[in-house]
Order: structure tokens, then C-alpha cells, then sequence
């Protein structure tokens, strides 16, 4: 059933459709009408300003440095961004609701090190990861009770829980790294499938779930209908709060993948890993031309932003600029970006 | 007569929308004058352009002889008017003093707020007003009159020689309100001249001198307190309108089976205690005034609002209504007053506003969405409640307003729901559209269903409603029934309750 019109239906957002010749009922639309690619449509979607910039990027980088496309640099290129990529799927849900999740760096930092704690105290590794997932998932819980069942605003709510989860990752480890992990954790890190990197394959993975759940499946909906309006959505007998939940789990759980690929990357729990990451995860989701206020956006649109940020981490690196004009330049490309794809309806 | 303000042959029109057509009025000096008008007759209108807020497309404002144009609401308080809003414009977090100076405090040559003047200010305002007003305290800690007669002082303040009063009896209680009306004396006594909004009858007949009367945007005449009555004035306010355009009633079958049984709702503790009963394949109006709680009642029946007391009997079981997702469950629904912050998710396409609260029923492989069926469906739906647009990926931002509503009601159609509660259906919407969803309420009932409607137009509850419920400050003071039900009862019952010059007694 899930036709290739129907994938290119989905590139432009939510379906609309662009062809609007004269006025005629209901009755004469055929059911199910695909939508077709056209210029106009791609134009109307919420990718296409994250698309242009991600080229423009990209052929900068071309002129300017002669190996940013080698096969090298474009697998570290991928690999760098599938953390913040992971992370920004949950946060692509729950933005789109109009929440925030402030949390997930710190939860992944948790989820890591109890997970490494664990595995070097003899626990079974499979196991620990199933705690690190938990954890993820705990605090994903935390998160969507006290927003969506106590209604309190989700920016100070995962501001606490950050504060929360990373004390407590600083607690269990002293402040120390964990090392001394089992060889083949190694594989979510640095392993190869068929020639694609398993933090890659990972991130594929979670962003085509991500895209049925969204896209195909009722729960989707209702998490662009609430960002859209919570109050219509809610009277016409959605149950928000539970949706709501979900987005926090959600996010939670993208928080504790991207600790097992961060993890057997450093083959270490680092108690100070992901200080910072929510900042690049939201940057991802906005640069992809979600709205911050939530009910506009696109899962492909977040992977478009996180690729954005990606490259540009990269050819900055690669063309030697500063470290500290990095942070200058990258903040003035996001103000210049959204400033671009602002929505400028009233 | 020594006029201060006079509004001549005032006229104001909107897109679409004829608001005000010649509108006059006139106020003398020291004289307290009501304005007096069904929600809609264009009170608020006209108190916007005598503050500034609108520009008039003809006719003329004078004040104390001089002709005035007021480009902007502080045009209109630097010539004389001050406003008491019904929603006040007072800062919560700052005193009375700091509220009464904002935007114009008194400084010294060093930019320094010159507190002590400017307290001393205060305070001789409100002793003239006969008020005692902590001038220390923070807005929000003063009770809701007291806050009203800071406002009023505020006014004063700016040298206001005419004051609108905009419905200032509506959040007071009644020893509150004759506090304020002794005010409102004393400024008479020292010249202020006032216009007094108030939908409640006996105030306006305690405290007035005259009465403009308008209705429909329209200029139907002014009368002296001491000439005229209720029902005269009731009358003045509904007129002998022509009221057709409504499908005619199917006799209400006398066996019909009650299907929503409101037991008892008290929305707050201390609150009144409500009980209605909503018959198979019957529409039930609910009239009253904005503010009556109608809504509020509603919201609390499908559980959006948490209620004090609630026991309701669906078709003779009791439910437990905690979100309007059991409502929706239970087979009711709602069709919110504000369509567009309520009732539509304004990025959807109709066909994914029409199918939000029905995507269970169009699976595939149970977990997904089967978007044929879903299609299928919604053109069905469509069809059915008559929804004119280009496509059904049509955004629903593009329709018109009618169109919009058909939208919101599509969404319950395709469910076992058969009782459906429309919260002013047809505002804002142009008369050919009224007539398409009075048919289709008609055509729905027709089919089962049974309807609660909230409308604050007086011909729409005449024409369209089986049984009548009037609230009044939040209570149901009468359930109408056939033959009583006309624009002179209800409004009767809406202003002025059941005890005062009711002429159909109702057990």
C-alpha cells in the first residue's frame, strides 16, 4: 500500500495538494488522489529551505576544500552526525506537540554510564544496555507525567530533570569515566554492516521508525494536530495527555540510543558526555524546518537540519578556521537560516 | 438640555458587515444614560469609536459643543472620555497609585519618580470617589470592586468628563455593585456624565436616567427611566423581527426517550445547581447572555472543564465524563464557540480535521493508517453534511466560515455519536450558510440525533429549538416549552430572571 507517490506526498509535509482548478464538491475527488511532485508543492514544503541550504553548504565545501568528498570524509561526516541525529528524532516529537525536552543530553549521559557501570561490575552487557534503556525511558516518563498530567510548562520541567540526571551520572561515577567495557560493545560504535557504519545504520534505522510513526500510524496525527491546536484536538476527544506522554518517552528512549552508539564509540561511560547536546538537537529540528511551536514540520526535515549542522561542523574544521570563531559562525548560520524559512504568515 | 456628548447619525460598516447605521446618542451633563442592545446590536461598536478605537464612516462626535475626530484612543481620553473596560487594563503586580500614573509619571528634573506628589494625587481621587483604597498594596490583592473603582479613579484622573461603564456589574456581587451605583451618584452630583452598559434591567432602572436603545446595529430610540417598563423595554430590544428562514420543527414526539440526563451539574462549589434533560431527536436550546455559563456548562457536560458536582445518565446509564474523549466514547460531541482556536487544527487539510477523532476505524494491519478508507470515508462525510472545496486536501484556513463549521461537525458524524452540542453555530457566518446548517441540524435530528444548541441570537433560538433552557447568572431560571417560546420570554428570563416581570410562570 505505502506507494512511492505516497513517499513523495510526505517529502512535502503534510499532504496538501497543490492543484486547485475551479470549485467542485467533495464528490468529485477520487479517493486517496496521490499527490504529485511538482515544483510548487516542494516549494510549500517545510524541507525545502533546510534542502537549499544543506546544498548550498555542501557545494561551498566542495570548492573550498578538495576532500570533502571522499568516501573518508563523507563516512565521518555521517558517523559525527548520528548521535545528534538520534537525539533530535525524540526531539522532533516532542517539538512538534509544542514541547521542549531540555533533558536528553543529560539522560544520555546517565543511561551511558549506568549502562558501562554495570556491564564492568559483571553484569550480563545485553542486560545493562536494557537498563540504560530503562532509565531513558524512566526519565522520558518523569518528563511527560509532569507536563501532560500535572500541565506544568515542559521548558522548567526538563530543566529540572536535566539537572537531576546529570547529578546523578556525576554521582555514580565519582566523576570519573568508566572504562574497561566488553570488546564487542565496540560494534555499535565503529562496526560495519554491508559497508555502512553501525551508528549510521542505527540512525537510519530509528529515522525510517520515526517516519512510519509519524506519517503513517494515528499517533502521528495526533502529534501534529495538538502542535497545530491542543484545545481543538482535545475536544474533538483525542486524548492529548497520553499522546504527550508518548512524545516524552519517545524522546527518552532516542536519548538512550544515542548513549549505546556514544558509549561503544568511546568504548567509556563519560559522566560529562552530552553537555550541550539538547542545544544541537533542537538546532537540528528548527534548521529542519520544524516550528518551534510545534504542529509544522518533518522527521526528513530534522535529518536534513542535523546533516546541515553536520557539514558545516566539518568543512570549518577541515577549511582550519578557530574553534572559537566556529561557535560565531555556526550561531550567525542559524539566525540566517530561520530568519530565511521563518513562517511569515501572520 | 445641556448636552456634553452627542453622537449624530453614526454609522460604521466592516467587510461584509454593516455594524452601525445612524446611529445617535446623547448625553447630558451629570446624567447617567444606558445603552441597551442584544449581544450583537453594536454597543461595543459604538464605544469604540467614541474611544478612539474604530473611526466612524460617517456621522459626527461632539463634545462640550465642539466637534471632535478621534484618530486613536488616546485622542479620545485627552478630549474628556475615560473607559472602565470590562476586562480591566490594570497592572496586578503593580498598586493603585502606580497603575493610575503608567505611561505619564511624574518625575523631577533628574528623571526621579516623584512618589509622594503623585500618591497624594491618588489619594484625593479616590477620597472624592468615597473610596478607601490601600495604595499600598498590589492590584491583584484588592478585591474585584475595588479594583473597578481604581479604574474608575484612573479615569477620573485623566480628567474624564464623559465615563463608559462597560457591563461594570457583572463580576461584582450585588452589595458590591450598590457601592458602586452610590459612586456613580456622587459623580453625577459633580457634573461627570456617564454611559452604562449593562444587560441587567433592574440596575438600569435603579440607576439611570435614560436609556438609548439600539438593535441589529440600528438606532431604535431613546426613553426616560421613569416611561417606560420591562416589557417595553424588551421589546424595544427584540422588535417584531421577521423570523423564517428556519426548517419547520417536527412535532416533538411526547414518548421521545431522554437520551442525556443532566441529574445535577454545579460547576463550583457554592455555584448554582443546574438539571436538564435532552430528548431523543429533539434540539435543546440554551439562551441567556455571553457570560451566563452556558459554555462553561457544555464544557463541563463532555468533561473539557472539571465540574463541582456531576451526575449524568446516558441513555439511562451512568457515565463518567473526565475527558472529552469518554464523551466521544459515549457518543457525544461538541462543536466548540471559537472554530478557530477551538474547533479547527488550521495547518490540516479537511480531510485530516474531518478524520482526527476517527482514525481507529480506518486501519491497516491494525497499527497504521489506511489512507484509501480514510479518503473513501471523508468524501463520504463531505458529501453528506455538504462541504463546498476545491479537494479535500483543501487547508481548511481557505474556507469560509460556514464551510469551516460543516468541517467541525463532519468530524462526529462518522461515529455511533448521536448527541451533539453546537456552541453558537452559525457566528460569523453569512445568511445563506445560517440557512445550510439550520437544514442540516434539522436533517440530523431528523435522523436521530438530538442537539443541544448555544446561541446568543434570539430568532436562531426561536426558530430553531424544541425546548428552550434560559441561564442567568449561570443558573437555568426556565425551561421553555412550544408556545413559550419567544424572543420576549427568553429575553425576559435572561435579564431579568424568573422573579421579575416573568409573564410565563413555569414550574
Amino acid at each position: 500500500m505505502p506507494q512511492p507517490a505516497l513517499l513523495v506526498e510526505q517529502l512535502m509535509n503534510m499532504p496538501k495538494s497543490s492543484s486547485s482548478s475551479g470549485t467542485s464538491t467533495a464528490s468529485s475527488d477520487t479517493a486517496g488522489a496521490p499527490v504529485r511532485l511538482s515544483w510548487a508543492g516542494l516549494k510549500r514544503s517545510t524541507v525545502f529551505y533546510p534542502l537549499v541550504g544543506l546544498l548550498m553548504v555542501c557545494i561551498v565545501m566542495v570548492f573550498a576544500s578538495n576532500s570533502f568528498l571522499s568516501a573518508a570524509n563523507i563516512e565521518n561526516v555521517l558517523r559525527q552526525v548520528s548521535i545528534n541525529a538520534i537525539i533530535a528524532v525524540g526531539m522532533t516529537c516532542v517539538i512538534l506537540t509544542g514541547g521542549i525536552d531540555l533533558s536528553v543530553g543529560s539522560v544520555m549521559a546517565l543511561s551511558g554510564t549506568l549502562a558501562a557501570g554495570l556491564m564492568v561490575a559483571g553484569m550480563n552487557a545485553v542486560a545493562a544496555l536494557v537498563v540504560g534503556i530503562a532509565i531513558g525511558l524512566g526519565f522520558g516518563a518523569a518528563n511527560g507525567f509532569f507536563v501532560a498530567y500535572a500541565g506544568m510548562p515542559p521548558i522548567i520541567v526538563t530543566l529540572a530533570t536535566m539537572g537531576i540526571a546529570r547529578g546523578l551520572a556525576l554521582i555514580y561515577t565519582g566523576g570519573y569515566p568508566i572504562d574497561g567495557l566488553p570488546e564487542w560493545i565496540g560494534f555499535f560504535g565503529s562496526g560495519k554492516v554491508l559497508g555502512i557504519q553501525a551508528p549510521v545504520l542505527i540512525m537510519l534505522v530509528i529515522y525510517a521508525i520515526a517516519w512510519v510513526l509519524l506519517e503513517r500510524m494515528p499517533f502521528g496525527r495526533y502529534v501534529y494536530a495538538i502542535g497545530g491546536n491542543e484545545q481543538a484536538t482535545r475536544l474533538s476527544g483525542v486524548r492529548v495527555a497520553r499522546v504527550k506522554l508518548i512524545v516524552y518517552l519517545l524522546a527518552g528512549l532516542t536519548s538512550a540510543f544515542a548513549s549505546i552508539v556514544l558509549t561503544a564509540r568511546l568504548m567509556s561511560g563519560q559522566p560529562n558526555a552530552g553537555v550541550g547536546f539538547e542545544l544541537d538537537a533542537i538546532a537540528a529540528v528548527v534548521m529542519g524546518g520544524t516550528s518551534i511551536s510545534g504542529g509544522r514540520g518533518s522527521i526528513i526535515g530534522t535529518l536534513i537540519g542535523a546533516l546541515l549542522l553536520g557539514v558545516l561542523n566539518n568543512g570549518l574544521n577541515m577549511v582550519g578556521v578557530n574553534p572559537y570563531v566556529q561557535n560565531v559562525i555556526k550561531g550567525g548560520i542559524i539566525l540566517l537560516a530561520i530568519y530565511i524559512s521563518r513562517d511569515r504568515r501572520k | 438640555m445641556d448636552a456634553i456628548l452627542k453622537l449624530d447619525r453614526i454609522t460604521k460598516s466592516f467587510p461584509g458587515v454593516k455594524a452601525l447605521q445612524g446611529i445617535n446618542l446623547e448625553v447630558a451633563r451629570g446624567e447617567i444614560h444606558a445603552l441597551l442592545g442584544e449581544n450583537g446590536a453594536g454597543k461595543s461598536t459604538l464605544m469604540k469609536i467614541l474611544s478612539g478605537i474604530y473611526q466612524p464612516d460617517e456621522g459626527t462626535i461632539t463634545l462640550d459643543g465642539k466637534e471632535q475626530q478621534f484618530a486613536n484612543y488616546h485622542d479620545a481620553v485627552a478630549a474628556g472620555v475615560g473607559i472602565v473596560f470590562q476586562e480591566f487594563s490594570l497592572i496586578p503586580y503593580l498598586n493603585a497609585v502606580e497603575n493610575m500614573f503608567l505611561g505619564r509619571e511624574l518625575r523631577n528634573g533628574v528623571g526621579m519618580l516623584k512618589r509622594a506628589q503623585m500618591r497624594r494625587a491618588a489619594a484625593e481621587i479616590f477620597a472624592r470617589l468615597g473610596v478607601t483604597i490601600d495604595l499600598s498594596v498590589q492590584i491583584r490583592e484588592l478585591s474585584v470592586a475595588q479594583q473597578q473603582f481604581v479604574e474608575i479613579g484612573k479615569a477620573l484622573s485623566l480628567n474624564a468628563r464623559v465615563l463608559i461603564l462597560d457591563e461594570p456589574t457583572a463580576t461584582l456581587t450585588p452589595a458590591e455593585a450598590e457601592h458602586l451605583f452610590t459612586i456613580m451618584r456622587d459623580l453625577k452630583q459633580q457634573g461627570v456624565a456617564m454611559i452604562f452598559i449593562s444587560h441587567h434591567l433592574e440596575e438600569i432602572f435603579e440607576v439611570c436616567d435614560r436609556i438609548t436603545v439600539l438593535r441589529d446595529g440600528q438606532y431604535v430610540g431613546v426613553t426616560d427611566v421613569a416611561q417606560t417598563d420591562v416589557g417595553r423595554l424588551v421589546e424595544m430590544m427584540v422588535g417584531r423581527r421577521i423570523e423564517s428562514s428556519f426548517p419547520p420543527k417536527s412535532p416533538l414526539r411526547v414518548d421521545a426517550k431522554v437520551v442525556l440526563d443532566v441529574n445535577a451539574l454545579q460547576l463550583h462549589k457554592d455555584g448554582p445547581v443546574n438539571r436538564f434533560a435532552l430528548r431523543e431527536g429533539e434540539i435543546l436550546g440554551f439562551a441567556g447572555l455571553v457570560g451566563s455559563g452556558r459554555t462553561e456548562t457544555a464544557l463541563a457536560v463532555i468533561g473539557a472543564d472539571p465540574a463541582h458536582v456531576k451526575d449524568i445518565r446516558i441513555n439511562g446509564a451512568a457515565v463518567n465524563l473526565s475527558d472529552p474523549a469518554d464523551a466521544l466514547r459515549a457518543g457525544v460531541g461538541i462543536l466548540p464557540e471559537n472554530r478557530k482556536t477551538e474547533g479547527l487544527i488550521t495547518d490540516f487539510s479537511i480531510k485530516q480535521n474531518v478524520s482526527i477523532n476517527n482514525l481507529g476505524k480506518y486501519r491497516l494491519w491494525r497499527l497504521f493508517i489506511d489512507q484509501r478508507h480514510e479518503a473513501r470515508a471523508t468524501a463520504d462525510i463531505m458529501k453528506r453534511v455538504g462541504v463546498k472545496a476545491p479537494s479535500m486536501q483543501t487547508e481548511v484556513a481557505t474556507l469560509s466560515g460556514g464551510n469551516q463549521q460543516k468541517v467541525v461537525i463532519a468530524r462526529w458524524l462518522n461515529h455511533h455519536t448521536n448527541i451533539l452540542i453546537v456552541d453558537e453555530p452559525t457566528r460569523g457566518i453569512d445568511v445563506g450558510a445560517k440557512a445550510e446548517i439550520y437544514l442540516l441540524m434539522r436533517e440530523l435530528t431528523a435522523r436521530g440525533y438530538s442537539i443541544i444548541m448555544i446561541s446568543s441570537e434570539l430568532p436562531e433560538v426561536v426558530g430553531m429549538c424544541d425546548r428552550v433552557a434560559v441561564f442567568r447568572q449561570g443558573r437555568i431560571e426556565a425551561i421553555l416549552e412550544g408556545d413559550e417560546i419567544d424572543s420576549n420570554t427568553v429575553m425576559t428570563y435572561a435579564t431579568a430572571g424568573a422573579s421579575r416581570g416573568a409573564t410565563h410562570e413555569h414550574a
